[in-house]
């Protein structure tokens, strides 16, 4: 039991980081791409939004029968959990680059400054807080999420949850559900603390 | 045309379409070395963005601007605005960085010796008032606004660049800080010999500080005058400016 609780624990951490990983790979340059592409900002935030509102079990549902992306196993669940972390990582990170003083990219631009010096000395590093904090909305939504995904056989905690409920275990629904709360507020509380952390100004 | 040594910037025809609003109209001006020009307007008038065209923040619809003798468009902009300073009412000082770090930051683009820059950045600190041993260190939250105008004047003037464009400097500060301001920035234009552009509203600043006051009025210039010339108020505008300060035309 403990052994068990100890693998899918680490199976629930794999899915989680590898979705988040993948997002954020896919989020962060999206959303330094859509700050300078005002026209397509609408259409993809848009989508990010409605794959948002999906139900994320219907969404895995979606995904089953889909060749090469679809299919049972963790593949398809970390797909689903990553569309999932797209909308708040994207968000963020426009909301961090554009919400950058006016006065401030001004007198970048003035002082002769190129479009990357201007990314990556000024616009980056006054967006990491807001960045930050998507990750963490991110991340612990998606610790959450990641429970269903044992639904299509991607393990997880999600495993003692459906067994429990199929077998009316209270105490084995807890057992896949006090470690997934306990990490999602570990993570929460220790990306708090980087976030407070990197701000020096 | 060749023009003199000394001159700095020149302004040919320009005029400036944004959207379809006509913003300027066939300005004609020239800025020479140790001169210090008032583009003095009310808010809407296009002084700013007569300034802006000059670093290319904005694109002139016709004309041309020669600076130091070669037209804005040939140049690399990038190159070009390293070679003039920018000051603004905001400072638009960069909130992660240290007051060092944003006095130097042209000459970092230039690719200087970080002693260098070091050397040249406590030099200009000192110039402004602010002592480099007290001020280098803090971030621009820890500074009042007169305090982060100085800085602001410190980091356009960091590469030693023959022009400032100054957009309003001093708008946003309190009377008293303001003329300190002032003083400060005629004390300084003395031992350097730079030309300026100098954006304002207020024609007591204008008086004080302009070598030639231009007034603009709706995109046109209205007058160019030294301001003593400026006190005869010989059109509408400037008799309607002299009027809204104490004393009025009469002076």
């Amino acid at each position: 039991m403990i052994s068990q609780l100890v693998s899918l624990t680490l199976e629930h951490l794999e899915l989680v980081l590898v979705a988040i990983g993948v997002a954020a790979a896919l989020a962060i340059p999206g959303a330094i791409l859509l700050t300078r592409r005002a026209g397509m900002r609408r259409g993809l935030l848009s989508f990010a939004n409605i794959v948002q509102t999906v139900p994320s079990l219907a969404l895995f549902g979606f995904l089953l029968p889909i060749p090469f992306i679809g299919g049972i196993g963790k593949h398809t669940a970390i797909i689903a959990l990553c569309l999932y972390a797209l909308l708040p990582i994207l968000r963020n990170t426009l909301v961090g680059i554009l919400g950058v003083d006016a006065a401030v990219r001004e007198s970048a631009v003035a002082m002769g400054m190129t479009p990357n010096q201007i990314l990556r000395q000024v616009e980056l590093p006054l967006a990491v807080p807001s960045i930050l904090a998507g990750l963490r909305i991110a991340t612990v939504t998606t610790i959450g999420t990641a429970t269903i995904a044992a639904a299509i056989g991607a393990g997880g905690l999600g495993v003692f949850i459906f067994e429990g409920i199929a077998s009316v275990n209270s105490g084995m629904i807890l057992a896949g559900a006090i470690p997934a709360a306990v990490m999602a507020v570990l993570a929460d509380e220790g990306l708090e603390w980087i976030e407070k952390r990197w701000s020096p100004f | 045309m060749n023009p003199d040594a000394s001159t700095v910037l020149q302004i040919r025809s320009l005029s400036c379409r944004i959207g379809d609003r006509w913003i300027l109209n066939n300005i004609n001006l020239t800025v020479g070395a140790g001169e210090t020009v008032v583009l003095l307007g009310r808010s809407g008038c296009g002084k700013t963005t007569l300034l802006k065209c000059v670093n290319r923040l904005i694109e002139p619809t016709e004309g041309e601007i020669l600076f130091q003798g070669r037209a804005t468009v040939e140049w690399d902009p990038f190159r070009m605005r390293r070679s003039i300073g920018y000051v603004i009412q905001d400072s638009g000082l960069f909130p992660h960085w240290t007051v060092a770090a944003n006095a130097g930051l042209v000459p970092k683009l230039e690719n200087w010796e970080p002693h260098a820059i070091e050397k040249r950045v406590n030099l200009l600190l000192e110039a402004v008032g602010l002592p480099p041993a007290e001020f280098a260190n803090r971030y621009p939250r820890e500074l009042s606004g007169g305090q982060k105008q100085r800085v602001g004047i410190a980091r356009a003037l960091a590469a030693d660049p023959p022009l400032l464009l100054m957009d309003e400097p001093f708008a946003a500060l309190d009377p008293i800080t303001r003329f300190e301001l002032q003083k400060q920035f005629q004390a300084m234009r003395a031992t350097m010999q730079k030309a300026a552009l100098f954006v304002t509203h207020d024609v007591r600043e204008a008086l004080m500080l302009a070598t030639r006051i231009v007034l603009l009025k709706d995109g046109a210039i209205d007058l160019i005058a030294t301001p003593i010339n400026f006190l005869a108020g010989v059109t509408d505008e400037a008799r309607a400016f002299l009027a809204s300060i104490e004393g009025g035309g009469g002076s």
